[in-house]
């Protein structure tokens, strides 16, 4: 199983230098093979999180440790890592599915294919990277290929989302370089789990760097202070990608990275875990806040991505504190539990939420919601897996969403962070009265005026919609301890038991 | 320590361009400044006073020689620095084909 795990790299990359060369030869070349990376990138997934357990190493190049310093590059799947690739080939395919019929409009058609492709082949690479400088390099290549598919459509905001996020993104690259520079400064090494064995634990040089990576990742990840790039560029972005960015990317380039480093290459300590806390609260309280006033689809639900990340990262960052301060394990595993969980059913539902405004914006022409209205029967498909969708995500039984988001509020209860769970129910009821918004003025109030070229939504938009909707009916299955148990208590697992991921990996 | 002290102030220096200046090509300079200053930190990282290149051989018997981790590491980061900058560029030209300046004032379409 092992030799297997390069390929998450491999496939998308040469698929993509594949599609750039014959692309130009063959009509349609570029959505074929990309769908066709992704089935196979979805099954190798599930093979890998039936098949096989505990931590797997692959060693690049093939060079022996000396001694006990590794010096090859490590690349190390455990069970955060297989729940991060499973988010990303299955919303990557139903995203490729749907784009295979939205990007007609494009001149550049083929570029569209070779950019996503890139972008998948990044952040496989960060999820299954065991080598600190690796995560960098494969961070640039995810943002970079994200930073061009947001300005595709070259329209005069999508250029302008894209420079604010760019300036934004390569600040964040430089910082975490910098810490890169002084962990290797501090260590002389760079691989994870060695770092985390010769770490010298001076509280001061920790401190430094942790708050360096915080900055860097946060500010990928779009946590409360550092949020300000997101809704621009989330919302301005073609639809399809706008779903692969809310869905997946900053979960794989920010909150991902964020667990690996404070989890298994730092020691947990008090301080970051309280920051990380507030700082989710924070984020989840002003996203909610601030998606209130919008009028525009798309940036309603990319405020909406901040307070949804929030959760999970109060989710976790309660865990964190538990853990730090000596609490009940089972709390802990529990409040992380709902925090991944979360993160899962996030990637669903706001993936079917963006593609839902994509297909609107395709029928109509517009997203703003004060021009839209009565769409409910002319487009039964969207409406329909758009009402689930809202559901899921204001948490209303049985779809996926309640329960992670009851589990999180019950473990904020149970570990007496009463005022957490207190903000975590108050947004959730403005999550629940923005979307009525949504509901209202798209699907339900009577047009202001009829709609001029109306366009039908071709088939493949419709199936990946039609699936999303019913993951999000089917993954709340995930409550249910022996499916839990094959999906999400390995990634659980390998976030508590911090001290085994150096053990596991260097052996 | 002086080296590293300048270096801080030239990183210093670059964020203080990204900050206050307005025009979008001065930003991409003050972006580059800092790339700079972060390259040049790493590189001092491995540096060692009287070392030499890390070539070893039977001829010549080398006792002290500098890092060559960081100098890889480098670089990768040069090269992709490479690849920001130059995007970054292409955007600016086009943000001034489409608004006609490079003037951040005037290019607000975006608020809320």
């Amino acid at each position: 199983m092992n030799a297997l795990i390069p390929l998450y790299v491999i496939v998308p990359l040469a698929s993509a230098f594949i599609m750039a060369i014959l692309g130009r030869l063959i009509k349609n070349f570029g959505k074929a093979v990309l769908i066709l990376e992704l089935l196979f990138l979805t099954c190798l997934t599930f093979s890998f999180i039936l098949n096989s357990q505990g931590t797997l190493v692959y060693k690049v190049g093939g060079f022996p440790d000396t001694g006990d310093i590794p010096i090859a590059i490590y690349m190390v799947i455990d069970g955060l890592s297989k729940l991060l690739l499973l988010i990303i080939s299955v919303v990557g395919l139903l995203t490729a599915l749907f784009s295979s019929s939205y990007t007609r409009e494009y001149t550049a058609e083929r570029k569209f294919y070779v950019l996503f492709s890139l972008m998948i082949a990044g952040m496989n690479g960060i999820v299954i990277s065991g080598d600190i400088f690796n995560i960098y390099v494969f961070l640039e290549i995810a943002a970079i290929s994200s930073y061009i598919l947001v300005a595709f459509g070259v329209e005069k905001h999508q250029l302008e989302a894209s420079f604010k996020y760019q300036v934004l993104g390569c600040l964040a690259s430089l910082m975490i370089l910098l810490a890169i520079g002084f962990i290797y400064w501090g260590t002389g090494t760079l691989n994870i789990a060695d770092i985390s064995r010769q770490l010298p634990y001076s509280a001061h040089f920790v401190k430094f760097v942790s708050i360096l990576f915080l900055v860097g990742f946060g500010l990928k990840a779009a946590i409360f202070p550092f949020h300000s790039w997101l809704p621009d560029a989330h919302s301005s972005a073609p639809s399809p990608i706008s779903a692969m960015l809310s869905g997946v990317l900053i979960k794989a380039i920010g909150i991902y990275v964020l667990f690996r480093i404070f989890f298994s290459m730092f020691a947990l300590s008090y301080q970051m875990s309280v920051t990380f806390t507030v700082l989710g609260t924070l984020s989840m309280v002003i996203g909610g806040l601030m998606a209130i006033g919008q009028w525009d689809f798309k940036r309603l639900l990319a405020f909406h991505s901040i307070s949804q990340m929030g959760y999970v990262i109060v989710g976790v960052g309660i865990g964190m504190i538990l853990l730090t301060t000596g609490g009940s394990k089972t709390i802990a595993a529990f409040s992380i539990f709902g925090g991944l969980f979360h993160m899962v059913n996030h990637s669903v539902f706001k993936g079917l939420l963006f593609l839902n405004a994509g297909s609107v914006e395709y029928a109509t022409g517009t997203r703003d919601l004060r021009k839209l209205g009565g769409l409910a029967e002319k487009m039964p498909i969207t409406a329909s897996t758009s009402m689930v969708a809202s559901f899921a995500i204001s948490g209303i039984p049985p779809f996926n969403g309640f329960f992670s988001k009851l589990i999180i509020i019950v473990a904020a209860v149970s570990a007496q962070y009463y005022w957490v769970a207190l903000f975590a129910v108050i947004v959730s009821i403005i999550t629940i009265s923005s979307f009525m918004k949504v509901q209202k003025y798209v699907f339900f109030n009577t047009p202001k005026r009829s709609y001029k070229n109306f366009r039908a939504i071709p088939l493949p938009m419709k199936f990946s919609m039609i699936i999303m909707a019913l993951l999000c009916l089917l993954l709340s299955m995930l409550v249910l301890s022996p499916i839990r148990d094959i999906f999400i208590t390995p990634a659980v697992d390998a976030l508590i038991n911090t001290l085994q991921y150096s053990a596991a990996v260097i052996g | 320590m002086i080296p590293f002290i300048l270096c801080l102030i030239l990183f210093l220096i670059g964020l203080y361009g990204i900050i206050t200046q307005k025009n979008l090509i001065k930003i991409i300079l003050g972006l580059a400044i800092m790339e700079y200053s972060v390259n040049l930190f790493l590189i001092m990282i491995g540096y060692i006073d009287g070392g030499t290149a890390p070539i070893f051989s039977e001829k010549f018997h080398i006792s002290s020689y500098v890092d060559p981790l960081p100098q890889a590491m480098i670089l990768t980061a040069i090269v992709i620095g490479l690849a920001t900058t130059a995007l970054l560029l292409a955007m600016a030209i086009r943000l001034y084909r489409k608004y006609g300046s490079f003037d951040i004032r005037k290019i607000n379409s975006l608020k809320g």
